[in-house]
């Protein structure tokens, strides 16, 4: 099995993969939920024939609140999500229902965040994520110090989980757009998960690479980093197998409001296995030999033939 | 040999202490006794988390002290509220988050978080005031501020004392039965208001609180002893709470309700029970994958991932860590990298037994081979479930640091198990074996 020997073709897949979540990005952005932006979200289920929104608008308006988005949530249930509203008004809108649908209304749930907190965490959050990649990349460094450019595998690394931060936020943008998904803190704690899954895979294909240099010496790069990747391709299948059946089990029987959290889960944690095989090792390649000195080349002797 | 006994004997020793724990909800050591129920947290039971951040300009510090002092001043608050098993917790510089389980009936509750409680007993010289009207009093404000106000018409009347002179305070009824409130003054200040009252006999002096009036009394002869009573026209309950907010007394830096969660305590059960079904499957199928695959290593795997499972429950007891939903999507997700661990040992101990090394060579090697690997990518893990716990704990978003709590305490015993347990289960059983003789065992 030649892997390293397409890597080109590998490269363009995963561009093939992350260019419509790019492009999703670009046109709608990151869809953000109030943890992030600030606001209020309401959940709130009627003990008998649910009300319609209209209802629901008008309630709200009632106190104020125009901009109220309703959606309704399972068979007896809504979601509103709102400017940012204190308890007591919360309270207030809640009686009101009460009275108005004359029945009994349940809050689910209820989350209220000021923008200035809600903008806060999100510049934190790109924050702990930036130090996150830096911890990482010395911390690799170190650990292949005893192989020739440890540096680069750290970069190698870095680069494979910009791809699936990449996959994950642009699939949220996908989402964001035609399910009404929004990135919260769940959100941000599925994405560092699959960073950490990301390096996670990398550094099992490095430890190979770094076993196996020190073991085949006349090897050349690419057959040594190639054998690599196949040695540890049992692990990978295996291991990624294993992840997704506990994902599954949790997607499937986990309940409605972690369902969102799951998916992002799962494909991350498959992009992390697919960019440490596909990506980061054949990185190593690239650099090694500096190919893009001949991709300038390349490409000017092609209309040619 | 020896050795091998010794690790088996403390892993079986840490498996019944594991079980011991796993199902009880106290534990007793002779005469030390410790509560080790599982703790659920708010998504998970339903209950109210508030994230309060002190109400000053963004640019100005707040001490610690401050803020320390005010969580103190809160906690006393709520837990007089008889709202049990409250947690509060500073969270970065300068917020607190506080958290109420099981209440069904957040909106009360903020509101007592939200009283600042500054309560000021006033000169207001022969003016009685209406209980509720609003007064200016001059607690806190400069002489320029002052006279800015009186030139605009506005009266501005002398704070005596405030509340941080009380020493103890009481709801007790009065003759007719009304409910009063008595309190006693502390040493300073008794002899500050004994000079006072015996100054101002006839005068009314004004008890004022968080800018409000609560009554007007006039002062009918000197108070030496400094013992006092206000009375008024409250509630048994509005003087109880009242009472509170005396003997708890003002907060040293105001406060502001910057995020709240209220989850209903429905959504909590059910998701509760999803969850563990979830865990329950996704476990069941992991464990038939790995006997499947591995044969008889993959069994005894699954050996050291029930293991694995009931060490990290006994510490999420003991810690104790508070389960969120996040968090037990951590814990699960962990279960993955155990499994990983011993994958990656089994993967490389196939290697070597088809290189023709003998089991017990092929057991040590596989494992020493495996473990740079399982070292390096379980530390990154650690690296980034750190940050999170950091970033987490700052923002008070007890979500993110539940599941990177969970994480990183399940990598750890992953790490434990994978060096530990899998080994010694595996020379116990396989040194025997000839795996020549039964190479399917090994799925070779």
């Amino acid at each position: 099995m030649n892997i390293i020997k397409h890597r080109y073709l590998y490269f363009f897949i995963s561009l093939v993969v992350i260019l419509p979540g790019v492009i999703a990005l670009a046109l709608w952005g990151l869809p953000l939920g109030i943890d992030f932006t600030g606001g209020s979200l309401l959940e709130i289920s009627f003990s008998g024939t649910r009300p319609d929104n209209a209802m629901i608008a008008e309630t709200y308006a009632e106190f104020g609140i125009e901009d109220a988005i309703i959606q309704p949530l399972g068979d007896d249930a809504f979601s509103i999500r709102t400017q940012a509203i204190d308890d007591a008004t919360k309270g207030q809108i809640v009686a009101a229902l009460e009275e108005k649908s004359g029945q009994t209304v349940t809050v689910l749930h209820f989350t209220q965040v000021s923008p200035a907190v809600g903008a806060e965490v999100a510049a934190r959050a790109m924050g702990a994520v930036a130090l996150a990649a830096l911890f990482i990349l010395g911390y690799i460094t170190y650990a292949f110090r005893g192989v020739r450019h440890a540096f680069r595998y750290g970069v190698a690394a870095i680069t494979a989980m910009l791809h699936d931060v990449l996959v994950v936020v642009g699939l949220e943008a996908i989402f964001g757009h035609y399910l009404g998904w929004q990135a919260d803190s769940l959100f941000l704690t599925a994405l560092l998960t699959v960073i950490g899954f990301s390096v996670h895979d990398s550094i099992v294909v490095f430890d190979r690479v770094r076993e196996n240099s020190h073991i085949y010496r006349r090897l050349d790069y690419e057959t040594l980093v190639n054998h690599s990747i196949v040695q540890t391709l049992d692990r990978s299948i295996n291991t990624q197998l294993t992840v997704l059946f506990t994902l599954l089990a949790l997607a499937i029987f986990g309940g409605n409001n972690i369902r969102h959290f799951v998916v992002i889960l799962m494909v991350g944690i498959f992009s992390g296995t697919y960019s440490s095989i596909f990506n980061a090792a054949p990185i190593l390649v690239v650099w090694e030999y500096q190919e893009w000195k001949n991709w300038f080349r390349r490409r000017k002797a092609e209309p040619a033939a | 040999m020896r050795r091998q006994n010794n690790m088996l004997f403390l892993i079986i020793l840490l498996f019944a202490v594991a079980v011991w724990i796993d199902f009880s909800d106290t534990i007793r050591i002779g005469s030390f006794s410790r509560n080790v129920e599982t703790r659920l947290g708010l998504d998970l039971r339903g209950g109210l988390q508030v994230l309060l951040e002190a109400d000053v300009p963004a640019d100005t510090p707040v001490a610690p002290e401050d803020l320390e002092v005010a969580r103190a001043i809160i906690e006393r608050r709520v837990n007089a509220l008889g709202v049990s098993e409250t947690v509060l917790q500073v969270a970065g510089d300068r917020r607190i988050v506080a958290e109420f389980p099981g209440i069904d009936n957040p909106e009360d509750v903020i509101a007592t978080l939200r009283e600042t409680g500054l309560l000021e007993f006033v000169d207001t010289g022969d003016t009685p005031f209406q209980a509720g009207q609003p007064i200016q009093t001059d607690f806190g404000l400069t002489e320029e501020d002052i006279a800015a106000l009186e030139a605009e018409g506005i009266a501005v009347y002398h704070t005596v004392m405030t509340g941080t002179a009380l020493d103890t305070v009481a709801v007790q009824p009065d003759q007719l039965g009304n409910p009063t409130i008595s309190f006693s003054l502390k040493p300073d200040y008794a002899k500050l208001f004994a000079d006072y009252t015996a100054a101002n006999i006839g005068k009314y002096l004004t008890i004022v609180l968080d800018g409000k009036v609560i009554s007007s009394p006039v002062i009918n002869s000197a108070i030496p002893d400094g013992q006092g009573v206000i009375q008024g026209s409250f509630t048994r309950e509005e003087a109880n709470s009242l009472a509170i907010q005396l003997r708890y007394g003002s907060l040293p830096i105001p406060l502001k309700v910057v995020e709240s969660r209220t989850v209903g305590p429905t959504l909590g059960e059910e998701s509760v029970r999803k969850s563990l079904l979830a865990g329950l499957i996704g476990l069941t199928v992991v464990m038939l994958f790995m006997a499947l695959y591995y044969r008889l290593p993959g069994t005894i795997a699954d050996v050291a991932l029930i293991n694995y499972t009931l060490l990290t429950l006994m510490l999420y007891k003991l810690i104790p860590v508070v389960l969120t939903l996040p968090g037990i999507a951590g814990f699960i997700l962990s279960i993955g990298m155990a499994v990983d661990a011993n994958v990656l040992i089994f993967e490389r101990l196939k290697e070597e037994l088809r290189a023709g090394k003998s089991l017990r060579m092929a057991i040590d090697l596989g494992w020493s081979r495996a473990w740079p690997s399982i070292r390096d990518s379980n530390i990154a893990t650690l690296i980034t479930s750190s940050i999170l716990f950091w970033f987490g704990n700052t923002f008070g978003a007890s979500m993110v640091k539940g599941f990177a709590l969970t994480l990183a305490l399940g990598v750890m015993v992953s790490l434990f198990t994978a060096i530990i347990v899998t080994r010694t289960l595996l020379h116990l059983v396989l040194d025997n074996v000839k795996s020549a003789e039964h190479p399917k065992w090994f799925g070779i």
